[in-house]
């Protein structure tokens, strides 16, 4: 239902300033011994909760492959294009070359980067992740394009739930390949 | 009306009209704005002047155009999400669940019950967070600096709520077409609900801060009246219109995404000044307040996304990992987008600073063949010219606060 907001004229002790002064000093007096609700800011720091959307980082499996296949689904979806990926083949030697493909070049520009998330959401390797950091700087436009080795530093290494190239290669060499 | 300012008396106005010509003013063209901290943004208004009294005031727009319409129509509809943030900025949570309900619409898709509380609740928790900022800064306008920091710090409060339910303070990006990007976690309903027991002490204490305050009363009582019949000629929507006595609230009236369900009432003004139209915001919060409490109280279990829209809404991340089937669904939602069939759409949703609207035309398939945005802000301005006239200079600065508007949203 509408209701019409509350609207009467000031009475005469109102008229005359004091009740709202006497009123606000109240209000500052008592958020004067109330406790500070700042932060020191650099010195501390806010703390983060999980799942929270900081700087995009590439991250490793506990084995320490490289999970990025680079399929460049991340870069397609990027909605300002701040991501450029140069695709690779993981050479045949390798003890990981059933995964066949991994990025030679991933730069991140995170000039362009929004913080958007739709990098991780849509990564089909759970292989980038938008971590905790949040403050960037750099002396120049180039200090703050992350390469693929940046990426990996900010990234480290997460736990992983499948090894799915790692569960395939087993069962190919069972010779169970399932394709 | 407008001569009263500057001859308060009648004996004074026909002595200077019996005045020989040098002595009458000539007028003055001032640029207010588009880098004033009054204008909330990049406004520019373009003021004549008569000594203090506006003559003419018209607003210069567009200072923060960014094409998002022709964007939209280069990206699959789930890639334009992050785009309305930058739209009412003040309030992008409201604004990605107007946009996500428009392109449903248009799907013809109906998400479940959960999907649909947690929209309302942070619907009304980004209104919350913006009539905030518009009240705190509305105090600064007029004088009274101590409120922003009190409304701040609440907001300061919903913020990090809002950090933990989408990763980010203020760009939240947090609905998808087909429901959210992410469920809610665990204990935050709770912390929510303690937000609303505290906040409403809080808010009667900021408020006793202006309300009943004579140099607050002197700036906005009978300051920037707008009739009943021009706000709606002029297309004014949200607490502007209804500051002016027009019960028009979205919620009630088309309700959407479950609104029928909570008990609310809607504040209106009996006026049409400054005044009504900061009392119909500050009324506004508490009836939010009332409504998050209950979708909290009766929050839906269940999926927080339309499981059954294949082509619309992505399957869970362990599935891609582990089907090849879910994996190659994945690639084809993320590169082709959401799959809509053809046809066109209008779709408008209360937001906190009016009536933001959503007109989709697909020729089907995953991308937009044109989205127009119908911005409140930009509609709400339209009124100036007519407003201002007759004002004093700094009641111009009491009425752009009144009016509470986004550039992000107006210039799009
Ligand atoms: S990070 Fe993920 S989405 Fe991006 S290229 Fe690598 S595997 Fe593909
Ligand atoms: S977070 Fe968003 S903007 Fe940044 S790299 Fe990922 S997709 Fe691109």
């Amino acid at each position: 239902m509408p209701y019409v907001v509350e609207r009467t004229p000031l009475t005469f002790a109102e008229r005359t300033y004091l009740p709202q002064i006497l009123g606000g000093l109240k209000t500052t007096w008592k958020h004067l011994f109330s406790p500070k609700v700042t932060l020191e800011y650099p010195e501390e720091r806010p703390t983060i909760p999980p799942g929270y959307r900081g700087v995009p980082t590439l991250v490793k499996d506990p084995n320490g492959r490289e999970k990025c296949v680079s399929c460049q689904l991340c870069e397609f979806v990027c909605p300002p294009k701040a991501i450029r990926i140069t695709p690779g083949a993981i050479p045949a030697d390798a003890p990981t070359a059933n995964v066949e493909k991994a990025p030679q070049a991933f730069d991140i520009d995170m000039l362009r980067c929004i913080y958007c998330g739709l990098c991780q959401e849509v990564c089909p390797e759970e292989a980038i992740f938008l971590q905790n950091q949040y403050s960037l700087s750099g002396y120049s436009r180039g200090d703050l394009v992350n390469h693929k080795d940046r990426l990996y530093e900010l990234g480290g290494t997460l736990p992983d739930l499948h090894f799915k190239w790692d569960k395939k290669r087993a069962a190919e060499q069972a010779g169970r390949a399932q394709h | 009306m407008a001569t009263e300012h500057t001859y308060p008396d009648t004996a004074a106005k026909t002595a200077a009209a019996a005045l020989p010509d040098e002595f009458h003013p000539e007028r003055m063209s001032l640029s207010m704005g588009p880098s004033h901290p009054a204008t909330h943004g990049v406004l520019r208004i373009q003021l004549e002047l008569e000594g203090e009294v506006v003559r003419k005031a018209d607003p210069v727009v567009g200072y923060l155009h960014r094409g998002d319409e022709k964007i939209a129509e280069n990206m699959t509809y789930n890639q334009f999400v992050p785009y309305t943030d930058r739209l009412d900025y003040l309030a992008p949570l409201a604004n990605n669940v107007a946009y996500t309900l428009a392109v449903e619409r248009l799907a013809h898709l109906e998400v479940p019950p959960r999907c649909q509380a947690i929209r309302v609740i942070v619907s009304e928790m980004a209104r919350i967070s913006s009539h905030l900022m518009g009240l705190g800064a509305y105090g600064i306008d007029v004088g009274a600096l101590s409120v922003f920091m009190y409304t701040f710090l609440e907001r300061e409060k919903l913020y990090t709520l809002f950090e933990e339910l989408t990763g980010a303070r203020f760009t939240t990006n947090y609905t998808r077409i087909g429901g959210v990007a992410r469920d809610v976690p665990e204990g935050w309903t709770e912390r929510v609900s303690a937000f609303c027991d505290q906040f409403l002490p809080i808010l009667d204490e900021s408020l006793a801060l202006l309300t009943r305050n004579r140099i607050f009363q002197d700036r906005t009582v009978n300051i920037g009246v707008v009739s009943q019949a021009e706000a709606i000629a002029y297309g004014l929507t949200g607490p502007n219109l209804r500051g002016s006595g027009v019960p028009l609230d979205l919620r009630k009236d088309r309700p959407y995404s479950g609104y029928e369900q909570y008990d609310f009432d809607v504040p209106v003004g009996s006026k049409g000044d400054c005044f009504d139209r900061y009392m119909c915001r500050a009324e506004e919060m508490k009836q939010s307040v009332r409504i998050i409490k209950q979708a909290v109280a009766k929050f839906p279990p269940g999926e927080w996304y339309a499981t059954e829209a294949k082509k619309i809404f992505p399957p869970p991340k362990d599935k891609i990992l582990t089907s090849m089937e879910e994996l190659i669904q994945n690639f084809m939602l993320v590169t082709e987008g959401p799959q809509l069939p053809p046809g066109e759409v209008y779709f408008e949703a209360e937001n906190p600073k009016g009536v933001l609207g959503f007109y989709i035309v697909s020729k089907g398939g995953g991308v937009p063949w044109r989205l127009k945005i119908r911005s409140p802000s930009f509609c709400n301005l339209s009124i100036l010219p007519k407003v201002c006239v007759g004002a004093m200079v700094a009641d111009v600065v009491s009425i752009l606060g009144s009016l509470d508007f986004v550039m992000g949203e107006c210039d799009r």
